[in-house]
């Protein structure tokens, strides 16, 4: 038992590291966050001025939830671009067969992995985009501990939904050919559905109600509410269960998923 | 004829190279990848370019396709300046990068053939008649429908090997064209380029790990290593210079102490595994039967010797003689 | 060919060769562009190995967009204006946008890989084609599915030209054809400057999403949205005002973000002749140092 905690933590820090080789495209990414956000932030404020206190928030949290956006965007891998690529060729080339006989657990494994990745990308691609909103324009951040502590117990679980949904994404390369489709559908999806586009509370009517009900609404708009207040006491915790179901759920899902797909190797003969 | 086809007058390569020394602090340091180097070639001439890993090989086959300009020195490809005119010169010559394909992935073979066709701007006739020959001495008439992501290595390099020749270039530059192939494919692939050559007057200059494809088809052969060329003339006369050993890689059943047999010498031991050097120039059979004689065998294979051993004694001799 | 045979040679024997033939080339321009085609024809036919998968990759391009326009749309479910303009209006600046971005999007989408290319050593081969190779790395994994954003631009300009009420002229009606046109030019002129950057920083191909997909964006909302020295850097330093917002706002009658002359909607050709000549300079410098260099 403990030797498979220090492989997975050894797992999880070569995924950290290895992002952390990437300085140049680390500064390219945290450039792209920081004109993403600052485009969002003015077209947020124009909103908040037609209509203030839209979905709930006033104007200085809406250009907030702008900057938890862009800084969270590679954390919870909205877009993609995480291990799920790299296991999707692994499935394709049929390399997979190999990992199947591996003593470790496959989901853990890439788990481990991608939690080093998140880990590295919250401190590389988090933090700036985040101060440089806080310089340019009136943020409402939280002036206590326990709420950035909060917020960051809802990252990880964040993280954890957004890599149980990417896990069942990469397992579909077992039944299609190519991977492209399933992954660019996945993305479409989070990018909507997570609230990266709009905040989910300004959705109207029945598409909001579906939309904060999605599992996607774990990866930013969660968090987003718990750092700007939004999700105190029982909400808090409602927040996090919410969060810790869905991550449950999907994990178990891809655990299912990923024995069918074993299945199919052994019966093709791997 | 010309002698020289290929010419290079003192040809050099600088390459700042950035090293890390701290968090973001970097220092920059010059490396002379290629120092000063001059030979000629002449048209039709067929020559092995040797080195360990980094010595300047590739770099000088990239000054020589005109991808890299050189820092210093003239450089010409059958008159052209290849950096100048890259474009001019792409019309006659064609390489084949060992490791990578230039072929296209998803797509039939005879659709990259095709692509070469129109972009070279190659007469019909002499397309046709380029093709059928390729075709029949590297036996690709049933893969031409096959995508080449389903073909193999050497499948693929002899596919590649083709697409570079469609054109009819006067010279052709292989890098590692028989690494990963197997015995039969290397011998299918050597005995192609010793055709063209001899029958196409096809200038031909290759770069291998694989001292036995220079045997086999190189008359000269030139040496580099640290960027400078070490070495130019018949490969007997760098045998002779580096006093070449095979290798004999021995498994037995079990550990046992080093074997003792004449003309060969225990150079390593690794549990059952042993491994046994003897000159090159002598037949392996009798010495694997007297092992098998007296010691209890379960495998062995024979390795040829490596350029890197052929340079590393050739500088031994020098140093001592 | 068999007389070639009645002496046997040593290989490697110095011997004539047989004579090569004299292609006949066309200029540089024409020569770019016919192994632009050739090359994208042949990606279009490797995609269409995988079917169902380019069918899903078209709808998703086009489900992606559309999604992008919804979140809009869902803005004005809450409002009536935003920067006080209506949202008709913004879909004209939204459809001009996306669909002169999608026609760069479209001819030269894969700039951004360049980088990956240098890294791994691919682009060499292409060095060693007889064509431009701004040509060959243009082409490069040339994708019909991106025709997904140009059709969802031109539908929302569509719908825009229908809700909106502009009092057409020739000048105006003249001016749609060059816009578009023009802006696709001023956008292909960013992602060429975006490859040119990536010979010097491989890993940096976001930066070149930031001005692309980050400049599309942008443009897509009114330009009373942004503060003033945003707007006087994306006219004056980086010109993609001049995709859409002038010429925009010149054909609905609307007052320009700065205080510029009317006639400035009419420069866009202009400008994109000079954003395309520098970024052809750029890119040749690139070149030029990855040959120098080798990195």
């Amino acid at each position: 038992m403990v030797r498979a905690w220090r492989l997975y933590a050894a797992v999880a820090a070569g995924g950290f590291r290895r992002y952390a080789t990437y300085r140049v495209a680390t500064a390219a990414g945290v450039f792209t966050n920081t004109v993403f956000g600052l485009i969002l932030a003015y077209t947020y404020i124009a909103l908040w001025d037609e209509r203030p206190g839209l979905g709930g928030y006033d104007q200085a949290q809406a250009v907030t939830y702008v900057w938890v956006g862009q800084g969270l965007l590679s954390v919870v891998a909205v877009m993609g671009g995480g291990f799920e690529d790299e296991l999707i060729e692994r499935i394709r080339t049929g390399d997979i067969a190999i990992d199947l006989y591996r003593p470790a657990d496959l989901q853990a494994w890439w788990l481990a992995a991608d939690a080093g990745r998140a880990a590295f990308q919250l401190l590389g691609r988090g933090v700036v985009p985040m101060v440089f909103g806080g310089l340019v324009f009136q943020l409402a951040l939280p002036g206590d501990a326990g709420t950035w502590l909060a917020f960051l117990v809802a990252v990880v679980l964040g993280v954890l939904v957004s890599f149980a949904i990417r896990y069942l994404v990469a397992l579909a390369a077992f039944w299609f050919m190519d991977g492209a489709g399933v992954q660019q559908l996945a993305v479409l999806a989070g990018l909507f559905f997570s609230g990266m586009t709009l905040p989910l509370n300004v959705f109207p009517g029945a598409l909001g109600e579906l939309a904060r009900v999605l599992p996607w609404s774990a990866l930013v708009q969660a968090p987003a509410d718990v750092l700007l207040g939004e999700r105190t006491g029982l909400a808090l915790l409602r927040t996090y269960a919410f969060q810790a179901a869905w991550a449950v759920g999907l994990l178990a899902v891809g655990r299912l998923v990923q024995s069918a797909a074993t299945r199919r190797v052994v019966v093709q003969g791997g | 004829m010309d002698t020289d086809f290929i010419r290079l007058d003192g040809v050099e390569k600088v390459f700042d190279v950035r090293k890390k020394t701290g968090f973001l602090r970097s220092e920059r340091r010059q490396v002379r990848a290629v120092d000063s180097i001059s030979f000629t070639v002449s048209r039709g001439e067929m020559v092995g370019y040797i080195g360990p890993n980094g010595a300047g090989k590739s770099t000088t086959i990239k000054m020589l396709t005109g991808i890299l300009t050189p820092s210093g020195g003239r450089l010409r490809v059958a008159g052209i300046d290849p950096s100048r005119e890259r474009t001019r010169l792409a019309q006659r010559i064609g390489v084949v990068f060992g490791q990578r394909t230039t072929l296209w992935w998803d797509l039939p073979l005879i659709d990259s053939y095709r692509l070469m066709h129109r972009m070279y701007r190659i007469p019909d006739a002499r397309y046709a008649e380029n093709l059928d020959r390729c075709v029949e001495l590297l036996e690709l008439g049933e893969l031409l429908d096959v995508p080449v992501r389903q073909l193999s290595l050497g499948q693929r390099m002899r596919g590649d090997i083709a697409a570079a020749l469609l054109h009819d270039p006067e010279v052709l530059y292989l890098d590692e064209p028989t690494i990963g192939l197997d015995v039969i494919s290397k011998a299918r692939v050597r005995e192609f380029l010793r055709d063209l050559n001899a029958e196409r007057g096809t200038t031909v200059l290759l770069t291998t790990h694989d001292l036995s494809d220079i045997e086999q088809l190189c008359r000269r052969v030139m040496v580099i290593d640290h960027g400078r060329l070490m070495y130019d003339g018949p490969l007997t006369g760098l045998h002779e210079i580096g006093e070449s050993e095979r290798t004999l890689v021995v498994d037995l059943e079990r550990e046992l102490p080093p074997i003792e047999v004449e003309s060969a010498r225990v150079v390593k031991v690794e549990g059952p595994r042993q491994w046994l050097a003897f000159p090159a120039a002598q037949s392996a059979a009798p010495l694997v039967a007297r092992i098998a004689a007296e010691y209890p065998l379960v495998d062995l294979s024979v390795r040829e010797p490596d350029i890197e051993a052929v340079i590393s004694r050739m500088y031994a001799e020098k140093a001592t003689s | 060919m068999a007389d070639l045979r009645e002496k046997p040679r040593e290989p490697g024997e110095p011997r004539e060769p047989r004579a090569g033939f004299e292609p006949v080339a066309g200029s540089r321009l024409v020569d770019g562009l016919r192994a632009y085609r050739l090359i994208a024809w042949m990606w279009i036919r490797s995609t269409m190995a995988y079917r169902a998968s380019f069918a899903m990759t078209l709808f998703g391009n086009f489900a992606g967009t559309v999604l992008d326009f919804v979140a809009i749309l869902l803005m004005f479910s809450r409002v009536d204006q935003l920067g006080g303009y209506s949202l008709g209006e913004v879909a004209f600046l939204y459809g001009l946008s996306s669909a002169a971005f999608g026609l760069a999007d479209l001819t030269l989408g894969s700039m951004d890989r360049l980088g990956q290319r240098v890294r791994d050593g691919t682009l060499d081969t292409l060095l060693v084609r007889p064509a431009p190779v701004l040509a060959q790395v243009a082409a490069d994994r040339f994708a019909l599915r991106r025709l997904g954003r140009i059709t969802q631009g031109l539908l929302v300009l569509g719908y825009a030209l229908v809700v909106v009420d502009i009092e057409w002229t020739p000048a105006k009606v003249l001016l749609m054809p060059v816009m578009m046109v023009s802006g696709a030019a001023i956008f292909a002129s960013v992602f060429v400057a975006g490859g040119a950057f990536q010979f010097v920083a491989q890993d940096a191909s976001q930066v070149q999403n930031s001005f692309t997909y980050g400049g599309t964006t942008l443009l897509q909302y009114p330009p009373t949205v942004f503060a003033k020295d945003l707007v006087r850097g994306v006219t004056f330093v980086l010109p993609l005002a001049f995709v859409n917002w002038l010429p925009a706002l010149y054909v609905l009658g609307l007052p320009y973000p700065l205080d510029l002359p009317r006639w400035t909607a009419f420069v866009s050709p202009l400008v994109a002749v000079v954003c395309c000549g520098l970024s052809g300079l750029a890119w040749r410098a690139g070149l030029r140092s990855y040959r120098s260099t080798g990195s």
